[in-house]
């Protein structure tokens, strides 16, 4: 089983790399850490907080933005597209499960999520230690936060975009409904929270279906235990405010949950799918 | 040894019956065409043999065991109609990918790429290989790990003449040593009789089935004669053979095959009045589409 699992990751790595989406991945990464690094460092020098915290504090408004949009960038295409080309069925008239193609897919695409969050976190890193030297590795604590729950927020919307996959069966179906996810669950989800707490205006909503809402978000969630736990007050997020009010153990389990529950759901999408 | 057992085998999209009860048993060693327009229910078939759908009616076996299964499909090869695969590996990797799935060594597929001639493309992506190469990756990865049973949808479709031969001595090798082919194609002139047996679907139903001489005789297509007379004796020729249509420069007529040995005498006998002479057998394809249409 695992051999098999490994042969179709070896490969899917092999196709991201010469598909350029490893490139693409990484160069997004550490560009906007480049830009967050430097931008967002200088208002913050006069704080007490080191300015590696300062820096992961920012880098966490990046990853709920970019993490799951280059997570369905590079799984929308998984399903649809190995159906279109035919080469699903072959696939399944080998001696290989659904569920070890799909976690081939998921642990070669996971690994290239992996690569572009550790490149563009590093970048931001290195340049934190040489703006602030030594008091910089206070922050190595939300740093290594922020990394493994990047790569378990990459892997719930890889396993979201295998659905979308799955559910669509046309590589531009695919790629629509994986954008409009992404706009929904990023975007949209949170301005309607916004609205709903604005309107609400201190009611029962606010008090207790919003602390609900945020945290079963995997991105609201992994923003509020980030924040939550590095203490960095950020001033660019609004929800900083909610965060503090939430228990951590909360917006964890939700972060550790999603993945599981995506790939299960990509999982039952994909038993639907005829060849 | 019977490799491949269907028996009454129904299939069924919504309100529309694709097979009906078609059965059907292959050997160890044997090949079998099957024939039929498109839609005529070959791919619903062969994919049920593969465990990709599900009958609705009747039951296949692979060697003993149900179609999909872990055993099964360790025993069955396949290659899709149009192989495409991923534009952005090299042949060689695709190869080595589906050996890895089969649990066998990599380094057989340098071996297979040069028993289809693709040798010299090993390294280069498939994204850059002509439709007739991509079809040659998908034969050499249904050659991996000598399948028991080889399951090929319209294989030779995307194929040369020359590629085709080829293709069919592969066939022939494989069958030598005991695997059970199925294979499908939609006109019985690609299939060159180098099967041993045919079956013939019509909109989901089995018509016809046995080889290519049991189908001809079972047709009994009649032959046409063509007789071009020497110059002047036109007239002479067209009052011998009255049953014939006469054009300015020959005359022409068709004959059951039993026949065939009558007319013969009656061309000799008219000898000193004609130039020459041609016997036409119907051809495969013209034998395909009696069949088919006798049915619809």
């Amino acid at each position: 089983m695992f051999s098999r699992i490994l042969a179709t990751a070896a490969l899917e790595f092999a196709i991201a790399r010469r598909n350029r989406w490893v490139v693409v991945s990484v160069a997004m990464m550490i560009l906007f850490s480049l830009v967050l690094a430097f931008a967002g460092a200088a208002p913050a020098g006069q704080l007490a907080v080191d300015p590696l915290s300062v820096t992961v504090a920012s880098l966490i408004s990046l990853a709920v933005y970019l993490v799951p949009l280059i997570a369905l960038l590079i799984s929308f295409d998984a399903i649809a597209g190995e159906s279109e080309r035919g080469t699903l069925a072959l696939s399944l008239t080998y001696p290989l499960a659904r569920t070890e193609l799909l976690l081939g897919k998921l642990v070669a695409q996971l690994a290239v999520v992996t690569i572009a969050v550790v490149a563009g976190y590093a970048v931001a890193a290195v340049a934190a230690f040489a703006t602030g030297g030594v008091e910089a590795a206070d922050g190595l604590p939300a740093l290594w936060r922020l990394v493994w729950t990047s790569v378990l927020l990459g892997a719930a919307f890889l396993s979201l975009g295998h659905a979308m996959s799955c559910l669509s069966r046309r590589p531009s179906g695919a790629a629509a409904m994986a954008i409009g996810l992404w706009l929904v669950m990023i975007v949209l989800y949170d301005l309607a929270l916004l609205a709903a707490v604005v309107a609400d205006d201190g009611g029962a909503f606010t008090t207790d279906v919003f602390p609900w809402a945020l945290v079963v978000n995997p991105a609201d969630a992994f923003r509020i235990f980030n924040l939550a736990a590095s203490g960095a007050v950020d001033a660019a997020s609004g929800l900083s405010g909610a965060a503090s009010s939430i228990a951590a153990w909360k917006p964890l389990a939700a972060i550790v949950i999603w993945p599981v529950l995506a790939a299960t759901l990509a999982r039952l999408s994909f038993q639907r799918v005829t060849p | 040894m019977t490799i491949l057992t269907l028996s009454k085998l129904t299939k069924r999209y919504g309100g529309t019956t694709v097979l009906d009860e078609v059965s059907l048993d292959i050997a160890a060693g044997e090949r079998v065409a099957l024939l039929g327009h498109n839609g005529a229910g070959k791919s619903t078939l062969m994919k049920l043999v593969l465990g990709l759908i599900h009958a609705d009616g009747g039951r296949i076996e692979v060697a003993g065991h149900a179609p999909g299964s872990a055993v099964a499909r360790s025993l069955t090869a396949y290659l899709a109609e149009n192989a495409a695969f991923h534009p952005a590996i090299t042949g060689r990797e695709q190869l080595c990918y589906y050996l890895r799935l089969r649990g066998q060594p990599v380094k057989q597929a340098d071996e297979l790429l040069e028993k289809v001639g693709l040798a010299d493309a090993a390294t280069r992506r498939i994204g850059t290989y002509s439709k007739g190469m991509r079809q040659r990756v998908g034969l050499a990865q249904a050659l991996i790990g000598n399948p028991r049973l080889m399951v090929l949808d319209e294989p030779t479709s995307g194929l040369d003449p020359v590629s085709r031969r080829e293709f069919y001595a592969l066939l022939d090798e494989l069958a030598a040593k005991g695997t059970a082919v199925l294979l499908s194609s939609h006109a019985l002139s690609e299939l060159e009789a180098r099967t041993d047996r045919m079956v013939i679907l019509a909109k989901g139903k089995q018509v016809a089935q046995g080889t290519l001489a049991d189908l001809r005789s079972d047709a009994a297509l009649p032959l046409t004669v063509t007789i071009f007379p020497k110059a002047e004796q036109a007239p002479q020729v067209a009052e011998a053979f009255p049953e014939a249509q006469i054009f300015e420069d020959r005359v022409t007529f068709t004959c059951a095959p039993d026949e065939k040995l009558a007319v013969l005498e009656r061309i000799v006998a008219l000898r000193g009045h004609i130039a020459d002479y041609d016997l036409h057998a119907a051809t495969l394809d013209d034998l395909y589409s009696h069949i088919s249409r006798r049915v619809a």
